[in-house]
């Protein structure tokens, strides 16, 4: 498993997705602290107060989030499809699993390896573009080791999934699936808010059990608390709480424990699923 | 698992394989010994690569009972004794050579200190020592299907499985691998070499076994497949009342200077010659030879399912040793 999750990293390393994922994460950092800079200077010369300016930034950051953690679903989708599905389809697996390998160790490693990727993309580019906002704006969110746990986790949650598919799928397909399985999970979510905002009781059951289904708009939840000011939960909390739920970029509490602890269950059922049904497939 | 090098490299016995609706081994049965060197010969779709995956576990048998190096179909640990090379030949293109080599060792479980050598060993086997460092997507296919020899070769294994192993190569290169294939059996290796190449098996196994439609139509050394030897003779003087005395040794064809004898041990070729010169004939040339694998091949190939049975039957020789068989 470790051999395999080694050559995976180094795969990833030598055909230049680690340096192009690199590439990009500089350029949209710098991107998002020259736009911070300036909405901030010109906040400041209209006349707005620190707190207008701090929880301005707390949104930017998760509207932020929101596209870099589609970024990473489609760096998952891509990274995860071809892991085992493109071996497959080339016939560079036949060689591999005719050593004394564990179907499952393939699975494994397959997985560690792209892992490591993922989380390390998710942490490096995350810390960069806080400390990026930090520097020019004077406000940082008030949990951004919180943010980035949640937002790695929703990224290996994608990339268990398109993983998984790729045993059983050509690899365009598992992507493909992912990529819409993220999609529909953030819709769901989006509509869990709006029938607790407005008391649609089964609506809501629904959307609820689609997080539990696929956990990653509920990991999203939890990127979203990560990065608001505790104050415009306060606020919110005060003002209309219902109403604020309709919001998608509002999250009024961080996602549970119990569903924190499922997430993790998930991906290691999905995992071993996915290893299971590899075992039994004629190659 | 370590068995007993008495018992068979290979024995399967009744597999039935499908996918779906389609038929892939149907009741194949097949023996192969320690250190024999067998050609699995058959037509596109005869079954040869599912034969070779169902021995190393990468597909499993729908129903029959198999044994590979003593070990039942599939065990894991018995696939670090033996060297594969798959039909595609496909190895992580952004690796080097020598790297693809070093995974494949790893994965193989060879002891760490011995694996540089081994490296060494397999690449200068099959004349890549020079192009170690290229990365895989930057040799022919050729150079490819050689790395990959080297990878089946690695560490010297107890049985070679190659699948298609010249389909890239030029004829030097295919010259090669039949030297590479022979000195893999002389230290002792079990080798299947598994193609649709007639002339290739013919040069290089010990025996033959014929696949089609997912049954063994034929086994045994080449002879005994393409059946018993003759001998062509150009042969002036020899007045057609004497050339009757030749008739003990078997039916003569005659083809204007040239006889033909067909069957005839090739032992009894001597005493031919002796006959004619006793005729009176003058000789001008001796051609011991034998039928075409190829006409052979076509033959049982084109024969109807029960004729098959039959052709199996009549060119088991009775008394040898149980290598192969058709259908129970």
């Amino acid at each position: 498993m470790i051999a395999i999750g080694r050559l995976t990293v180094n795969e990833l390393v030598r055909r230049r997705v680690v340096w192009v994922l690199a590439a990009l994460s500089i350029v949209s950092v710098g991107l998002v602290g020259w736009g911070l800079e300036r909405l901030v200077t010109l906040a400041r010369a209209d006349g707005a107060d620190e707190l207008q300016i701090r929880i301005g930034v707390s949104q930017i950051l998760i509207l932020i989030a929101f596209m870099f953690s589609f970024v990473l679903a489609m760096t998952a989708a891509f990274v995860g499809a071809p892991a085992i599905g493109g071996d497959l389809e080339s016939g560079v697996a036949l060689a591999v699993l005719a050593r004394p390998l564990r179907r499952a160790d393939l699975v494994l490693g397959r997985w560690l390896g792209c892992a490591c990727v993922v989380v390390a993309y998710t942490l490096l580019s995350g810390l960069l573009a806080i400390g990026v906002a930090i520097l020019v704006s004077g406000f940082g969110p008030p949990h951004p080791v919180l943010a980035l746990g949640f937002l790695a986790g929703q990224a290996l949650v994608l990339l268990t999934l398109t993983l998984a598919l790729g045993t059983v799928l050509p690899s365009i397909a598992a992507g493909a699936i992912a990529v819409v399985g993220f999609g529909l999970g953030w819709m769901a979510g989006v509509m869990a808010g709006v029938a607790a905002a407005f008391g649609v009781g089964l609506l809501g059951q629904a959307a609820e059990a689609s997080r539990w289904v696929l956990p990653s708009d509920g990991l999203w939840r939890g990127v979203i608390y990560g990065l608001e000011p505790p104050l415009l939960v306060l606020l919110a909390a005060g003002e209309a709480p219902r109403l604020a739920e309709a919001n998608p970029f509002y999250a009024a509490a961080p996602p549970a424990p119990l569903f924190v602890i499922w997430s993790v269950v998930w991906i290691g059922l999905v995992l071993g699923l996915a290893a299971w049904r590899f075992d039994r497939r004629d190659l | 698992m370590t068995a007993s090098v008495s018992t068979p490299a290979i024995e399967l016995d009744s597999i039935f394989k499908s996918y779906g609706r389609t038929v892939a081994l149907d009741g194949l049965s097949l023996v192969v010994g320690r250190g024999e060197l067998v050609g699995l010969l058959g037509p596109n779709g005869a079954g040869k690569t599912t034969t070779i995956k169902l021995l190393l576990g990468l597909a499993r048998p729908s129903s029959g009972t198999g044994r590979v190096l003593g070990a039942p179909l599939g065990d894991r640990g018995t696939r670090a004794r033996i060297g594969y090379l798959p039909e595609l030949f496909r190895y992580q293109p952004w690796l080097r050579a020598r790297e693809v080599l070093r995974f494949h060792s790893e994965l193989a479980g060879l002891p760490l200190a011995d694996r540089s050598r081994a490296i060494d060993e397999a690449l200068a086997r099959v004349g890549l020592a020079d192009r170690a460092n290229d990365v895989v997507s930057g040799l022919s296919k050729g150079m490819q299907q050689r790395l990959g020899l080297g990878v089946a070769l690695l560490g010297d294994p107890e049985l070679v499985l190659l699948d298609e192993p010249t389909s890239a190569l030029d004829p030097i290169g295919r010259m090669d691998v039949r030297a590479i294939v022979r000195s893999a059996r002389d230290r002792g290796a079990t080798v299947v070499l598994n193609s649709h190449l007639l002339s290739e098996v013919e040069q290089v196994c010990d025996r033959v076994v014929v696949l089609h439609r997912g049954r063994s139509v034929a086994s045994g050394r080449l002879d005994e497949v393409v059946g018993v030897g003759g001998v062509r003779l150009r042969v002036t003087d020899l007045e057609p009342a004497r050339r009757q005395a030749l008739a003990e040794f078997g039916p003569i064809v005659v083809d204007g200077d040239w006889l033909m004898i067909q069957p005839l041990d090739r032992d009894r070729i001597p005493e031919v010659v002796a006959a004619v010169v006793a005729a009176g004939g003058r000789i001008h040339a001796v051609e011991p030879g034998r039928g075409s694998l190829e006409a052979r091949f076509v033959e049982l190939i084109t024969q109807e399912t029960p004729a098959s049975s039959q052709a199996t039957a009549a060119l088991t020789t009775p008394g040898a040793p149980p290598t192969a068989s058709g259908r129970p």
